[in-house]
Formats: C-alpha cells, structure tokens, sequence
C-alpha cells in the first residue's frame, strides 16, 4: 500500500515538473521544474529497486546535466521573461494535439488486445525470471551484464563520449576563428 | 490496489506525450532540450519497469546506456545553442532557416 502512495506522489511530481518545463515563460524556472522531475524519477526508481540507478540519476541528470543548463542558461543571459518566446496558437494547438494523440496511442498498445489475444499483449511474454535480479546486490550484477553482455556497446559510449567532447571544442574554437578573420584582414 | 507495471508504464507514456507536446510548442532550443531529457526519462522509467517485470538486468543497462546518450546529447546541443546565440542574438528556432531548400 506504501508503494502506491509513494508512486502516486511522485508520479505527480514528474507530471508536474514536466509540465513546468513545458508551461514556463523563464528558462531557470524551466531548469528547475526539470530537477524536481528528474528527482522524482529517481525515487521511481528506488521503488522498483533499482538503488545504483537512482543514485546515477540523482548526480548525473539532477547535478551535471541540469547545471550545464544553468551554466549555459547564466552565460547566455537569457534568464529573463521573453517576448520573442509566444508561439502562434495553431502551433500550440498542434502540439498539444500530437501529445494527446501520442498518449492514445501508447494506451491503445497497452489495454487493447492484439490479434493473439491477451498473449500479444504489452510484450510482457518475454521469458521471466531469466536473470533473477538481487535488489541488495544490483551494482554486481549491472556490473556483469555491462562488460559481458553489453561490452561492445560500453566501448561504443565511450567513443561517444570523445566525440562529443572533441565535437564541442572544435565547434567552440572554428567559430571564433571565424569571427576574428575579417579583424585580422582589417589589420 | 497493487502497484503493476501498467501504472508504470502510463506515467511514462504520459511524460513521453509532454515532452512532445513541449518540444513542438516551445521555440527556445534550450527549452526544447530539456523536454528531449524529459522524453529520454520516460523512456528510462518504461525500460526500469520492464526490468523489475522480465526480472532482467538488461533494462537497467540499457538506462546506463540512455544516461550517457543523454549527457553526449547535452554537451552537444548546449554548444550549438551558444553558437547559435553568437550569431543571432535571440535564441528563436523559427529563425534558423538557412539549410532550406
């Protein structure tokens, strides 16, 4: 019973939070209801005892990626109301009109029954029970599964990460090269 | 009342449709990116709760995996943003039409 009051909140927390994103004028504003939905993510995830994920989730997606947005939020002095912001109303009409639509669709996927009856339902005919997952060990086990099974993909992100890295620096330095060209002429 | 999957699965199909909504509404790209995070969230809880269903680790590396898609994502996209706003002063998306053909 504890489980379901602690989903329901912050369930409304996530729904609140993106919500906030989405409906605020002020981009802090915006970075902060995405922390409280990113921290009510991690306590979903602690009640489906994933407790190294919450964990990640709180310092990498509630620490460094939201305070890259205020960092670049700060640095670009956009912290203030805008005007240029007002989308035209066909345009929110739109979106709100492809996210219901969206919602639908994954309900139907959901509780509508597919042509082989309830077993084609929601994929979850999937072989239970293969891996048992031992909620007080899940880092040992998370550990295993990433450099056995998923090994390639691991060096893959690890690629993916000096890309971007690299990527960011030479974007940042090109366009200054580029700037102080015709300073240069100039002189 | 019995905390299933499908309530799991409704939450994240519910912030998957905002984020949406919100990156098809707003036109600050720094507002659109934290809606891709809220849609890459979504998608996090869907997999934790296949994971905790199918008792299969998989689904919680697969967040690692999301995780550091996101960050690589982020670092990207916020220098675009910077660049973006070096050129033009305000950061609208509707103005960057160049690339049209």
């Amino acid at each position: 019973m504890i489980d379901v009051v602690v989903f329901g909140v912050s369930a409304i927390i996530v729904l609140g939070g993106a919500l906030g994103v989405v409906l605020s004028k002020n981009p802090v504003r915006a970075a902060l209801s995405l922390v409280a939905s990113f921290l009510a993510v991690a306590v979903l995830f602690v009640i489906q005892q994933a407790h190294f994920l919450a964990l990640v989730q709180v310092v990498v997606y509630g620490g460094a990626i939201v305070v890259l947005f205020l960092f670049v939020i700060m640095l670009l002095g956009v912290d203030k109301v805008e005007d240029l912001d007002l989308p035209e109303r066909s345009q929110v009409v739109a979106g709100i009109v492809s996210g219901l639509a969206f919602f639908g669709l994954i309900c139907a996927g959901l509780f509508v029954s597919g042509p082989g009856g309830d077993e084609g339902n929601v994929a979850l005919t999937g072989q239970i029970g293969r891996n048992p997952i031992d909620s007080t060990d899940d880092i040992n086990q998370l550990a295993a599964d990433i450099f056995t099974r998923n090994l390639v993909p691991f060096m893959a992100t690890a690629l993916l990460l000096t890309i971007a890295t690299i990527g960011a620096v030479v974007m940042v330095k090109n366009s200054e090269a580029d700037s102080s060209l015709p300073e240069a002429e100039v002189n | 009342m019995e905390l299933t999957e499908t309530w799991f699965l409704l939450l994240s199909a519910a912030l998957f449709s905002i984020g949406l909504a919100g990156i098809l509404i707003r036109k600050n790209p720094l507002i659109m990116f934290m809606c891709a995070e809220l849609m890459l969230n979504a998608v996090n809880i869907a997999f934790i709760a296949f994971s905790e269903r199918l008792q299969d680790i998989a689904g919680q590396s697969a967040i690692l995996f999301i995780l550091v898609v996101a960050a690589a994502e982020v670092v990207i996209g916020l220098s675009l943003v910077v660049l973006l706003q070096r050129r033009n002063r305000d950061l609208v998306v509707d103005d960057l039409s160049e690339l049209r053909g």
